[in-house]
């Protein structure tokens, strides 16, 4: 609302097909196994699918009676089962009980699994291990992408991030290649693909073989995305990792967006029922403040409640004729908006009144001040006494990191003071949490790099020379110097500012963090866009560990003034902030491009920390 | 299985091949289901022109719609078995994501149970030549070229077919050579699904320590490893491995001492912990396992206790403070509060003592202070909030002192509704003269706001602050007098 467009931005293009591809292929999956049954469908996937289809499509189709995996089937159910699962390995082992307790019990039934997005090896190892092989039939829903929002298409992979990152495991790099395939049939050939990161260039790699044996030409079909760019999460920890204060991030923060919907408790409500709200650019309100640093939005919303007041107070003067006119042409809309209005005024306070609980200001102070590189005693003082009063843990966890990532690293006396204090205030078994925290590069020690070596060089000593320049990378993504400070600098991530920082009429994309960062994965792909290319980032990409590329694609023809060649997709592996997202369309709106989202997953700091955490099989 | 009778007649009105039992009616079905599966498998070996499926799929026109795959599915059903009707046909299971019903190859039904799909090399059940040459006499294509499909893939080839979720047998890479290509060119393929199904067979075909040694140069095949096997529960086998890799080799403890969450029973967790005190792990963490183990001793005694006392009614804090929740499993600190709500007053010699437990787990002054106060101010026991913080000089003067900002002490009083009288006297010893303005007045502390101003000399705030307190209370008569000392000394 604050700022008006320099260019036209180009409209994003209609997803709403992916959706209804999804949509179809479930149906089609669904009639593959004709007559009664009953449906048992993983908790995940349960708010994609009702994104996509609802109960009474799925009635339709003859699903009988609805259960999530992991609940036993009841005893009335009926002769056939149906499994819409992830390719777990733990879920084939609940499928397998089942399907053993039936045999035990000399019932019969039929069997099938679809797998979403795709079937995996050692998926089917379990069931074959398990006796069940042939009792099943295994099909596969690639229900790749599922459109959030008209620029927001999300994966909803949220174990990309651990799985990829922590554990080193490439399972889903196909999937992400499969959703770009699918998306540059559709929507592309994409003019220029840019990337950085290791996974990033992994999964351009594959994309390409894909592209290449297929002989699907896109051709005669006029493009609507013009760029790519690929980022991999590692790429930028800091951003993830701060608390977010514009509107949409803040909600997801405070009561997490799930699927593109939030539930909005009694707090909210101001009544004793929960409500479901889907957040997205159909919310006339919502999609005015979504944007928003909180501190605009209060303004917004009590002149937007003035303005409905006055709307309303109309009719005081108005005779029969225009009453009626009145009630039955605008009422409606009015109600819709006081609704809303009513809803998101309920969240603000809702977020304030945590917020002040929490010290919120102290926090961001310390936050501030880890980004600087000001005052890092005193923040870790901060970040001490939040360990000890056994406030939240998460909080706690993401304040460490955030300072060891800052800073390269803590030194190895705070660091064990720390993680003493931090076992101490929430328990044991965080030793794991620290642990895998190292590994993945968010909480490391100084020190750490000394061992890191020894064992590298042993190692390379084994290695022939083929092998080498893999395990380099594998150790690198081990533990590897974040480097901020120098990239912040080189990159003029902390704006100078004399005196206040306007966030009602931002200048550049740091607004998002009250005027205090520019989102480094942002300033990233705006400097790319910018030179078309890494020419004169190379000190930055050098910091960045590297594993950049620019690629353009000779067969389509480069017009800058085309629309689709402003319209980007950026592309975050391992998970995306709303932060992120709200700077790039701040970014979009002043240079006139369109940005398109596509992210394994939504994704904050709690998620992410909460992906560290070790619990129980 | 006497899958050497090839009659065609006699295999489908045999009910011995099938996997299990269907009701009578969903015969022929689960028939049809079995052969389609076969056929749909064996096309992707004979006909290998099958890239349709994508083609069909993403072409962006609404493929895959109900009316549609009716259509599709019912002009596939033609010719081959007889008085199937369409409905029945459609109800087959096609493992691939999209109809592709192969009309001509269904004699290869023939392979019920002997195919499945998307095997991936398994050797009872890849699909072999004898397979082919006894029981599909009528595919379309000739034996000698189906041996060519099958078998002369390279590599990338096989590793390419793989990742399309194609069926592959694995089993002719029997050299240690071949093996290694192979799983080069999966991790060079960049999917982990295919490095994995890679790693299964050479987990199976390859002893273990030529397995470990050769994943040891191969981190990315390594981590896929570790992760599977992590995944699938294999807890020996892991552990062996991490022993092996040195670069894994600060996991491993690690990864023994997880188990831990997996335990429920206190006792039997307690003495698994109490086995992974002995294992070689750095020296600060090893601290930390100890304390656990230390930890959870101390609470299964503390629990036993309590739990006695409380059923037997006779401690008084227990009945008028029930206990909400068990103490075993938490947090250190958690532990604290417990021991100073419930035990604060024991000798140091009693396990469950505050100071026991500050002396065994070195817990420091600043964690201690904060939890303790938070316990006593929960019980309303002022007393012991103010003993906490009152140290005496040498000359017998007591001074309030606390390792925490008064600030954090003001805040977790009031957090447990602490009355005025009390919260002030710490309001007081705030430093910073704005924090303490700011918390007396929130806090509506109106001495520490009148006496802070008044040492300011501030009478402008100091008549302001008059309409803060009541008519005719002693707080306002205070600011009269001071205001009026202030005067007179001008």
């Amino acid at each position: 609302m604050a700022f008006a467009g320099r260019r036209d931005v180009p409209e994003p293009p209609d997803f709403g097909i992916l959706k209804r591809l999804a949509r179809d292929q479930l149906i089609y999956l669904l009639e593959q196994l004709p007559g009664k049954k009953d449906l048992f469908i993983e908790a995940d996937l349960m708010s994609p699918l009702d994104r996509i289809a609802n109960v009474s499509i799925l009635k339709q189709h003859e699903v009988d009676k609805l259960y999530k995996v992991e609940s036993r089937p009841a005893l009335g159910a009926s002769d056939q089962f149906c499994f819409l699962v992830r390719p777990r390995i733990r879920t084939m082992q609940y499928i397998a009980d089942i399907i053993n307790a039936d045999k035990m019990s000399g019932r019969s039934r039929k069997y099938k699994i679809i797998f979403s997005p795709q079937k995996f090896y050692a998926c089917e190892m379990v069931l074959e291990e398990e006796g069940v092989f042939g009792d099943v039939t295994c099909d596969e829903w690639s229900f790749y992408l599922l459109p959030l929002d008209e620029d927001i298409i999300s994966m909803e992979l949220p174990e990309f991030f651990r799985d990829y990152f922590l554990e080193g495991d490439h399972r889903w790099i196909n999937s992400v290649a499969r959703a770009l395939q699918l998306l540059s049939s559709l929507y592309g050939p994409f003019g220029k693909a840019y990337g950085i990161g290791r996974c990033a260039k992994m999964s351009y790699e594959l994309w390409r073989d894909l592209e290449e044996e297929s002989e699907v030409e896109g051709q005669g079909r006029k493009p609507e995305i013009g760029n790519i760019f690929l980022m991999d999460r590692d790429t930028d920890y800091v951003t993830a990792l701060c608390s977010q204060v514009v509107y949409e991030g803040l909600v997801d923060d405070t009561f997490r967006i799930k699927c593109g919907s939030v539930d909005f408790g009694p707090d909210v409500t101001s009544s004793d029922k929960s409500i479901k709200v889907l957040l997205n650019a159909q919310d006339k309100v919502f999609s005015q403040i979504r944007n928003e640093h909180f501190s605009s939005v209060f303004g917004f919303l009590s002149q937007k409640s003035r303005n409905l007041q006055a709307q309303y107070d109309r009719r005081r003067g108005m005779d029969i004729k225009q009453m009626k006119n009145f009630v039955s042409q605008e009422l409606k809309g009015l109600k819709q908006e006081h609704r809303l209005l009513s809803l998101h005024i309920g969240a603000c306070e809702s977020i304030m009144k945590k917020k002040t609980k929490q010290d919120f200001q102290e926090m961001m102070k310390a936050e501030h001040s880890l980004l600087e590189g000001f005052d890092i005693r005193e923040s870790t003082s901060f970040i001490e006494e939040h360990i000890d009063r056994q406030v939240s843990p998460i909080d706690s966890l993401r304040l460490m990191c955030l300072l060891s990532i800052t800073e390269n690293g803590l030194n190895p006396k705070d660091y064990r003071s720390l993680k003493t204090q931090y076992l101490q205030s929430y328990g044991p078994e965080h030793l794991l949490t620290f642990h895998n925290l190292k590994r993945i590069g968010l909480l490391t020690e100084q020190s750490a790099g000394d061992t890191l070596t020894a064992m590298e060089s042993k190692v390379s000593r084994l290695v022939t020379d083929r092998a080498a320049g893999k395990i380099t990378d594998a150790f690198n993504s081990l533990a590897r110097k974040s480097n901020f400070r120098a990239i912040s600098k080189k990159l003029g991530l902390i704006p100078r500012v004399d005196g206040e920082y306007d966030l009602k009429m931002p200048r550049d994309m740091a607004y998002v963090f009250s005027g205090a960062y520019i989102p480094l994965s942002c300033k990233i792909i705006e400097q790319v866009l910018e030179r078309r290319g890494w020419l004169g980032l190379e000190e930055v990409v050098r910091l960045l560990n590297g594993n950049e590329f620019a690629v353009s694609d000779s067969t389509v023809e480069d017009n800058p003034t085309w629309d689709y060649q402003r319209v980007i997709l950026a592309v975050f592996l391992g998970g995306c902030t709303f932060s992120e997202i709200a700077a790039l369309r701040f970014l979009g709106k002043e240079r006139g491009f369109k940005f398109i989202f596509l992210t394994t997953a939504i994704t904050n700091s709690t998620r992410m920390m909460e992906a560290m955490i070790e619990t129980k099989a | 299985m006497s899958r050497a009778r090839a009659d065609e007649e006699e295999y489908w009105h045999s009910s011995k091949f099938r996997a299990f039992t269907f009701d009578d009616e969903d015969d022929e079905l689960s028939q049809l289901k079995e052969s389609k599966r076969a056929v749909n498998s064996l096309r992707d070996i004979v006909d290998d022109d099958d890239d349709d499926l994508e083609r069909v799929s993403w072409s962006g026109e609404p493929v895959g719609s109900i009316s549609w795959s009716i259509r599709e599915t019912a002009s596939s059903s033609s010719s081959s078995l007889e008085g199937q009707d369409s409905s029945q046909q459609k109800g087959s299971s096609s493992y691939a994501a999209f109809p592709k019903q192969a009309s001509s190859y269904s004699l290869s039904s023939l392979f019920k149970g002997e195919v499945s799909p998307m095997q991936y090399g398994l050797p009872q059940e890849s699909l072999s030549d004898i397979g082919v040459k006894n029981y599909a006499p009528e595919l379309r294509r000739p034996k000698a070229e189906y041996k060519d499909y099958s078998s002369d893939w390279s590599p990338k080839d096989t590793v390419i077919r793989m990742q399309r979720g194609k069926v592959c047998s694995l089993e002719r890479f029997r050299s240690l050579q071949d093996k290694l290509v192979l799983l080069d060119e999966a991790v060079a393929r960049h999917d982990g699904n295919v490095i994995t199904a890679v790693l299964i067979f050479l987990k199976r075909t390859l002893k273990r320590e030529i397995l470990f040694r050769e994943l040891e140069v191969r981190q990315v095949a390594l981590c896929h490893l570790i992760y599977f096997l992590k995944e699938t529960g294999e807890q020996k086998l892991l552990l062996d491995l991490l022993r092996t890799d040195c670069a894994s080799f600060p996991f491993l403890q690690l990864s023994q001492y997880r188990e831990h969450l997996n335990i429920q029973d206190v006792e039997k967790r307690r003495e698994f912990l109490k086995g992974c005190i002995g294992l070689p792990f750095s020296a600060e963490d090893s601290s930390h396992i100890q304390d656990h183990y230390t930890l959870l001793e101390r609470q299964i005694i503390i629990e036993a206790n309590d739990r006695h006392l409380e059923t037997a009614g006779q401690s008084e804090i227990f009945r008028k403070y029930p206990r909400k929740a068990s103490i075993l499993n938490m947090p250190l600190v958690t532990t604290l509060f417990y021991s100073c709500f419930y035990h604060y007053t024991e000798a140091e010699g009693m396990f469950s003592s505050p100071t026991n437990l500050k002396k065994t787990f070195k817990i420091p002054d600043k964690q201690y202070v904060l939890t303790a106060l938070a316990a006593r101010a929960k019980l309303r026991a002022w007393e012991d909030v103010d003993a906490l913080f009152t140290t005496k000089n040498w000359l017998g003067y007591t001074k309030k002192k606390a390792p925490i900002g008064f600030h954090r002490v003001v805040e977790i009083l009031q957090r447990n509704n602490a009355p005025v009288q009390v919260l002030q006297e710490y309001v007081r010893l705030v430093e910073d003269v704005e924090t303490r303005l700011n918390l007396a007045t929130k806090y509506k502390c109106h001495d520490v706001v009148i006496e802070t101003y008044r040492d300011l000399k501030d009478r402008i705030q100091l008549t302001a602050y008059k309409c803060k307190v009541d008519r005719g209370s002693a707080e306002e008569e205070k600011i009269n007098s001071i205001l009026n000392n202030m005067v007179r000394k001008h």
